[in-house]
């Protein structure tokens, strides 16, 4: 093994993980806290000769990575709040189309232009359901530079896997921060490619008919084989329909799809699992719980969300099974607190929230203090 | 007859009302892929959302009929990850200039390879007959209902001020040009834009006083004017929205040559 | 050049007329149903404009053979 011992910023991890994933086509409008991923790949893409293209606005560069994705690419647009606000659409689209893409949001203060080189978590709920109707989303949350590298490609094997897009939701601490890494650049990764259909004479091509585990399997624009996409809801060869029949079964299985493997997609990081008090966090808001824990109180356990969605309420049902006090802490008004206590509920646990905006992390003093009562 | 090999039989007949033109513009593009030799693994279909949009799903071709007026950027990034297939946009004068105007002013800012239809019945047909940044001034539409007080764009002018290199007006009742002018515009290299005017009686002509198709039809021929007909004085002294003809044909590096270029170089 | 026959696939035709009007030989006319009727193949003379402006694919012009 040859790990690179290496101080990189968090869009450069991103940025390496997604061209060792295989991305062959990025689109992009400037957006602080996100320009350096796109600053980054305008160069390792061109120099791969694969595609980078800066459109003229976030509609244009999301809509046109489904596009990219639904001819064969592997593809990734990077954001920031209002950006992310202008993509929901498109992000839509591609559930519906079942195409397989990579958002990465790096999430900053806002509400609205907000403030732009702050970091915040303030786009966790926006992520879920920001585009209108049922669907189902994955949402992954690195909480490391070193993180960032893997759960990258982890983004794009997921998207090809269940032919929906994947949000990796990261914020500007993390994006923006340089830290240490030992990661092995060079070291052969799984990478996980679409399903292609198997065309035969006697029966006819349906891109919206053949499925493995109910994820369909859909040839490339470009490929000839008459494939048919649309947003509207349809049959299964692909051509709209307005009828209820029809429309029913095919936006139950576009959630199902996902949401039947929330055990297995959902992935958490325990640190002292049998402590009373537990703190529930993600992201940047883990950095600061990993450090008063690691500054010797093993009596203080940590639940890290490395996936937001979807959430597997039985895995944290077992996960806060011997705690007595559960304090979910984050950068927002209370995001996954609110989901917290939904998937908690029956256990009558009693949840309390951490939350601190305005663009400052919550400092270690501060998640003491708040656990020892301390005004 | 030409072009009905690349219709789906299943998918038709279509949605769209008995005389809509819309149908005719489709055959003239089909017509011109089928005289230019293409097969049905050349091209890909890329609409947005109107009546103009539906034509690309009654069609044979790998098709992907998008999001309202975002046909244009999806059509890019599906001409540069399949650069040897033909991409053709069928769009709308809704779907193109009004939601989807960004998009289009920059596509022919960078001059990419794709061949725009543009259906334009000055009308927003499918929400049931709205006004368009092409409807006619003094014109009724639901929501002008008085007359329409807005000014409207000539999709010409504007194009070729955004740097579009292949530009021509025509309209439905001339089949031959229309098919002629869609063939010139799949062969050049670069962003090509074929603006078809096209009849929609049920909603603009029945709102206009030209309810039957047949109104509408001779209409085109007793108001549209070719444009190397006539003298230059004349054609400033016209609406020049009504004239039809080609309006650019440049050959200037399109964006694939010039990425072709850029990779040569690094 | 004289038209061997005109085929009309009455499940795609519309009824829209533009085929009647557009004709300068008074081919067709519509009954009282508003379906297109051909009334003079004889006077055809293949000129394409029906089947050039019906917008449904419904009219086929077959040429006679030279």
């Amino acid at each position: 093994m040859n790990k690179t011992v290496d101080i990189i910023q968090g869009a450069e991890a991103c940025a390496k993980g997604a061209i060792k994933a295989g991305l062959s086509f990025f689109a992009g409008y400037p957006i602080t806290p996100s320009t350096e991923i796109a600053e980054m790949l305008s160069v390792l893409l061109t120099k791969e000769k694969k595609v980078f293209m800066q459109m003229e606005d976030e509609i244009a560069s999301i809509v046109s990575i489904v596009g990219a994705s639904l001819a064969g690419a592997k593809a990734m647009t990077a954001t920031s709040g209002p950006g992310f606000s202008l993509m929901q659409e498109g992000i839509g689209y591609a559930c519906m189309t079942e195409a397989p893409i990579v958002i990465c949001n790096v999430m900053r203060g806002g509400p609205s232009t907000g403030d732009p080189t702050k970091g915040s978590q303030g786009d966790v709920m926006q992520a879920r359901w920001g585009t209108h109707g049922d669907h189902a989303m994955i949402v992954l949350c690195p909480d490391s530079v070193e993180e960032m590298y893997y759960q990258t490609i982890n983004a794009f094997n997921l998207a090809e896997k269940y032919r929906n897009p994947v949000i990796l939701l990261t914020d500007e601490t993390i994006t923006h921060m340089r830290e240490k890494v030992t990661i092995d650049f060079d070291q052969p990764v799984t990478l996980v490619e679409r399903k292609r259909p198997v065309i035969t004479t006697d029966k006819p091509y349906l891109p919206y008919g053949t499925f493995d585990d109910e994820v369909s399997i859909i040839g490339n624009l470009g490929d000839g084989y008459g494939t048919s996409i649309t947003g509207m809801t349809h049959k299964e060869d692909g051509f709209q329909s307005p009828i209820p029949k029809i429309g029913e079964p095919l936006i139950k299985r576009l959630s199902r799809k996902i949401e039947k493997h929330a055990d297995e997609l959902f992935e958490i990081e325990q640190i002292n699992p049998t402590a009373k008090t537990l703190i529930i966090t993600y992201g940047a808001t883990s950095r600061t719980a990993k450090s008063i824990i690691h500054h010797g109180r093993d009596d203080i356990g940590l639940i890290r969300l490395k996936t937001l969605f979807p959430l597997s309420d039985e895995t944290l049902i077992q996960a806060t099974k011997n705690a007595d006090r559960i304090i979910v802490a984050e950068m927002n008004l209370g995001q996954i607190y609110l989901e917290t206590k939904r998937a908690l509920a029956c256990t009558s646990k009693p949840i309390e929230l951490l939350s601190k905006v305005g663009g400052a992390l919550i400092t270690p003093n501060e998640m003491l203090q708040y656990i020892e009562g301390v005004k | 007859m030409k072009g009905e090999k690349f219709i789906n039989p299943s998918r038709i007949p279509s949605i769209w009302c008995p005389g809509c033109g819309n149908g005719i513009i489709l055959h003239s593009v089909l017509t011109a892929v089928e005289e230019l030799n293409y097969s049905k693994e050349d091209i890909i279909f890329v609409s947005g959302i109107g009546c103009s949009s539906r034509s690309s799903t009654y069609t044979v071709f790998d098709n992907i009929h998008t999001l309202h007026g975002r046909a244009i950027p999806i059509a890019t990034a599906v001409k540069l990850v399949r650069p040897e297939k033909k991409v053709i946009v069928m769009t709308g004068d809704g779907d193109s200039l009004a939601i989807g105007g960004n998009h289009i002013i920059h596509a022919a800012r960078r001059n990419i390879d794709l061949t725009v239809i543009i259906f334009n019945n000055s009308i927003y047909g499918m929400t049931g007959g709205q006004f368009s940044p092409l409807t006619p001034s003094g014109k009724r539409a639901t929501t002008s209902q008085f007359g329409n007080i807005e000014n409207q764009f000539d999709a010409m002018k504007l194009l070729k001020g955004a740097g579009a290199t292949y530009l021509a007006r025509i309209g439905t009742y001339f089949f031959t040009q229309m098919t002629k002018y869609i063939k010139t515009a799949l062969q050049h290299d670069g962003f090509g834009v074929v603006e078809a005017i096209t009849q929609c009686p049920v909603y603009y002509g029945r709102l206009n006083k030209m309810a039957t198709p047949s109104d509408m039809l001779l209409w085109q021929k007793d108001n549209l004017v070719f444009k190397d007909r006539i003298s230059q004085e004349k054609q400033e002294g016209m609406d020049e929205k009504l004239l039809i003809g080609e309006f650019a044909n440049e050959n200037t590096p399109s964006y694939l040559q010039k990425r072709k270029a850029l990779l040569e170089r690094i | 050049m004289k038209a061997k026959n005109i085929v009309i696939n009455s499940k795609r035709c519309k009824r829209c007329g533009l085929c009647v009007t557009i004709c300068p030989k008074h081919v067709y006319s519509q009954n009282e149903a508003d379906e297109v009727v051909i009334d003079h193949l004889d006077q055809c003379i293949v000129c394409m404009m029906c089947q050039n402006v019906c917008p449904d694919f419904a009219i086929e012009v077959e040429k006679e053979n030279e």
